[in-house]
């Protein structure tokens, strides 16, 4: 599907922009990722912020590519500092080494010991003083200027993204823009560093952040109403929302809670028309009890859960796949939902249009994991295309006789009564219940219900989207969600080594099917299942339902740092070396 | 969000509007008077059985949808107001009330209840207050006087003055505020039919005895009394508050004002929501 069918890139760059928050670095980064998407070259720009609102520290990671990109590399090629002052922050999070450059603004004195340590080529430039020279810009601007000039991006290109960038800011300003780039390129004559991007190859891309692709893919399934309340790293998936659903004849309600989020959303579907909220960690947490009810009423509804690190508040701004065990199991008694995870950004519009489509089609609550990671980052990418999921929910038809709006059927699927039609007046209740929908405390009536609404999700066909399966061989990982881009570019490393290795990447987290990941695992002796959780959350949950090969290991590490391609080929290598009894 | 008026031949009578389902209240329920009184305002407004939508919390008055002919709802504990304001927004078309407790809206619903009031939906909202949980047998409720002993939860009283719903529906905006009585069933439909009709939040608070846990409450019968005549004036209906006992009866306040409704956008195709991530 979209990005999941491409090759890793094998030509890319990795730069970060560094700096207070407030100095610009993300403006900057933006610029960079989409003058390069205007001339041609993939891209994606993750953003590293700390918990604070405004000020603290800021780092834009950008990774440019002539192919698509999915993750984060594990070095950065090139880091540009506009100030050092809270640097030691990404200490961790942003690697050196001997062949990587780092700029400096020349007002800043020495870099931090972890920069210097790393042998990384250090330039002070003039950033803040040119500048000043050129009173209007900033020193972001500078260090477009000189990034765009190192990469080799089109001056055209770059000069568009800024006015596009700053537009309300002057006619006077774009030739300060223009005399100002053209001295920061002048200025990168004296560097010595060897960052050019071969030429891309120009055709249609789409820009756009994981959150506004869910968006796009709600629109596209169908969605027409969304209820929500605010909640980092979520929001930005409402926000959209708020200036979409209106064009589409929906509507946006901020709610005074999750828990009136999720119910208004259930009253509207309930109602007959589509519905998602969106939220993090706590405020799924919040909507569990809503959720066993969406179940037990056969509500259609999808709840898009954007990751952070966890448990409780945790790391707002950062990303982590914990929250797999609620999705999953959130909810008391036996209440079986679906639930689906995008595997890059692309895939955002994809699985979230493929969630509407099973909510409705199933008339059960759909789940949709997405992180941090995904969500607030920016990419240039082939334009997703529009699939054929669109909601279609079986209602009653007007004046039905002996309407059962539980009535078992031999997909378990019964015909939902829509308020306005006539004949089919029932009561939906959250209580057990008759297929009349009658509340009933009797066992029978309690197991025909519970049998149904899992044999519907059990039963149905999925068809090829479940997993994204490629490769072969005797060596198997196996992962979910938006570690998949990083362990993508893990297998093809370790392949390129003339390792044979196969990778699936689940879509379909919920329900599990075990006879199809026995079939896809045949041949497996050795199988790695990758993860961003401490407690090993998708490895646990798949020895429960599955069987998996005597040989498997698991690599489990938390949040919030995004895990990168190197660390998953070196697991992957060592699991090779195994011997297999 | 589409408009399927269906507005069926016949006039229905009241009885068209009670489902077959025997209530399983308590005989001598006050709610019992609330369900004829709705089904008695239905008929006479002649709206047809598949508009209507009654949403519903947990609690014996949650249990009313379920006894009715006509789409209901009976949700989780508290959140009615919430499950009715999505219904009603996103299907402007259809008459929605939610229905409930005190317990049920006021204790574990209480934000909802603000919100509702400020939000101005257009559904309203009938409570039926017993100062008192029915269905968990007879726990103090956020509308029970401080010094009632009957509950094994609170033996020595609640120590708290009681919730004052008809003071926060006027101070979080409800546009329309009432009170009724269960045993009153001329007024409380005539009540529940302004209620309805009114474009926006109409919140009418039922004094609605339960029998079993509160039997005192049947004295009600002799002590209800008339208080209020609906005004528009603010200033006058909080000063009818400070003087209200708490089973003064009317409406207390109407004052129309726009209702909570989605914005209207220049429609867009699909196509052009996605060109707008192509690359300039
Ligand atoms: C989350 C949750 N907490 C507690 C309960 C238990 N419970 C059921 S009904 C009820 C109180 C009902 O009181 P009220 O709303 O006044 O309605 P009444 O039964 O008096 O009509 C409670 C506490 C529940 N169902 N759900
Ligand atoms: S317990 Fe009270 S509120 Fe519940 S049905 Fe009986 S009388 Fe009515």
């Amino acid at each position: 599907m979209n990005e999941a069918k491409e090759k890793p890139p094998d030509d890319s760059f990795s730069l970060a922009l560094i700096g207070s928050g407030g100095a610009g670095v993300m403006t900057a980064g933006q610029i960079l990722l989409d003058a390069a998407a205007e001339a041609g070259y993939f891209g994606l720009m993750t953003r590293s912020t700390g918990p604070q609102i405004r000020g603290g520290e800021a780092a834009a990671v950008l990774r440019l590519g002539v192919t698509p990109v999915g993750c984060p590399d594990d070095r950065i090629d090139l880091l540009v500092a506009l100030d050092w002052g809270k640097a030691e922050y990404f200490s961790d999070e942003l690697a050196l080494d001997a062949d990587s450059v780092v700029i400096a603004d020349s007002a800043e004195g020495e870099p931090p010991v972890w920069v210097t340590d790393s042998g990384a080529r250090h330039y002070a430039v003039r950033l803040s003083e040119l500048a000043r020279e050129h009173s209007g810009l900033r020193a972001n601007i500078i260090a477009v200027g000189i990034v765009g000039a190192l990469v080799g991006l089109d001056f055209e290109c770059m000069k568009n993204t800024i006015k596009r960038r700053l537009t309300g800011k002057g006619s006077l300003l774009l030739n300060v823009i223009q005399t100002g780039l053209l001295a920061s390129i002048s200025e990168t004559e004296s560097l010595q560093c060897a960052c050019r991007l071969a030429p891309p190859q120009p055709q249609p891309r789409w820009l756009l952040t994981g959150n506004e692709a869910v968006g796009m893919g709600a629109l596209r399934g169908g969605v027409r109403f969304c209820a929500a309340y605010p909640i980092t790293p979520s929001t930005e998936i409402q926000e959209w929302l708020a200036r979409r659903l209106p064009e589409v004849g929906g509507c946006l309600v901020q709610a005074e809670d999750e828990l009136a989020s999720i119910n208004m959303c259930i009253g509207a579907s309930f109602g007959g028309v589509p519905a998602m909220t969106a939220t993090s960690g706590p405020g799924l947490s919040l909507m569990v009890e809503a959720l066993g009810l969406a179940v037990a009423t056969e509500t259609p509804l999808v709840v898009v859960d954007v990751m952070r690190g966890g448990p409780s508040t945790g790391i707002p701004t950062k990303s982590e796949q914990a929250d797999l065990a609620i999705a999953v199991y959130g909810a008391h008694g036996d209440a079986p939902r679906l639930v689906l995870a995008p595997n890059g950004i692309s895939d955002c519009v994809t699985t979230t249009q493929w969630a509407v489509f099973l909510a409705e089609a199933l008339q059960c609550p759909a789940v949709v994991l997405s992180d941090q990671f995904l969500g607030q980052s920016r990419t240039a990418i082939n334009p997703p295309k529009d699939r054929e999921w669109h909601a279609e929910r079986r209602r009653a038809p007007a004046d039905i006789a002996d309407f059962q709006r539980f009535g078992d059927s031999s997909d378990g699927v019964s015909m939902m009564g829509i308020p306005g039609t006539p004949g089919s007046e029932y009561t939906a209740t959250g209580l057990s219940h008759k297929p009349s929908a009658r509340p009933s405390a009797m066992p029978a009536d309690h197991r025909l219900q519970l049998d149904k609404r899992r044999r519907k999700l059990e039963q149905f066909d999925y068809g090829d989207d479940w997993a994204d399966i490629e490769g072969d061989g005797s060596l198997g990982l196996l992962t979910w969600g938006s570690t998949t881009q990083a362990a993508r570019e893990a297998v093809a490393r370790v392949c390129a080594d003339g390792s044979a290795v196969r990778l699936v990447s689940l879509r379909l987290i919920a329900p599990l099917d075990p006879v199809r990941i026995a079939r896809v695992l045949e041949g497996i002796d050795r199988l790695l299942v990758v993860e961003q959780s401490h407690g090993a959350q998708f490895f646990r949950y798949l020895r429960a339902v599955c069987e998996l090969p005597p040989h498997t290991r698991s690599l489990a590490e938390p949040g919030p740092l995004p895990l990168r391609p190197g660390r998953i080929a070196a697991a992957l290598r060592v699991l090779e070396m195994e011997q297999v009894k | 969000m589409s408009k399927e008026h269906h507005v069926k031949p016949r006039a229905l009578a009241h009885k068209d509007y009670k489902s077959s389902y025997k209530p399983v209240w308590c005989a001598g329920c006050g709610d019992f008077g609330v369900l004829n009184a709705l089904t008695k305002s239905l008929a006479a407004l002649e709206i047809p059985t598949e508009q209507v939508a009654l949403i519903s919390g947990i609690g014996c008055s949650s249990r009313l949808p379920a006894y009715t002919r006509a789409y209901g709802f009976h949700g989780v504990h508290g959140r009615a107001l919430p499950v009715a304001a999505g219904l009603a927004i996103s299907r402007p078309e259809l008459t929605v009330i939610a229905v409930g407790g005190d317990g049920d809206g006021f204790s574990i619903g209480g934000n909802h209840f603000i919100h509702a009031c400020r939000r101005n939906a257009n559904f309203s909202y009938l409570v039926m207050d017993n100062a008192v949980y029915g269905m968990t047998k007879g726990q103090a409720s956020p509308t029970t006087e401080s010094d009632w002993t009957g509950s094994k939860l609170a033996p020595q009283g609640t120590h708290q003055p009681p919730f004052q719903p008809l003071e926060m529906a006027l101070a979080a905006g409800a546009p329309f505020i009432a009170r009724a009585f269960s045993n009153a069933p001329n007024e409380l439909a005539q009540i529940i039919r302004e209620a309805i009709e009114f474009p926006g939040f109409a919140f009418v608070q039922i004094l609605s005895p339960c029998v079993t846990f509160r039997p005192e409450q049947l004295n009600w019968k002799k002590q209800v009394h008339e208080a209020f005549t609906p005004t528009a004036d603010k200033r006058e209906a909080y000063l009818k508050l400070l003087d209200d006992d708490g089973i003064g009866t009317g409406i207390l306040y109407r004052a129309p004002r726009p209702c909570f409704q989605p914005d209207n956008s220049v429609p867009q195709s699909l196509e052009a929501i996605a060109a707008s991530f192509e690359v300039e």
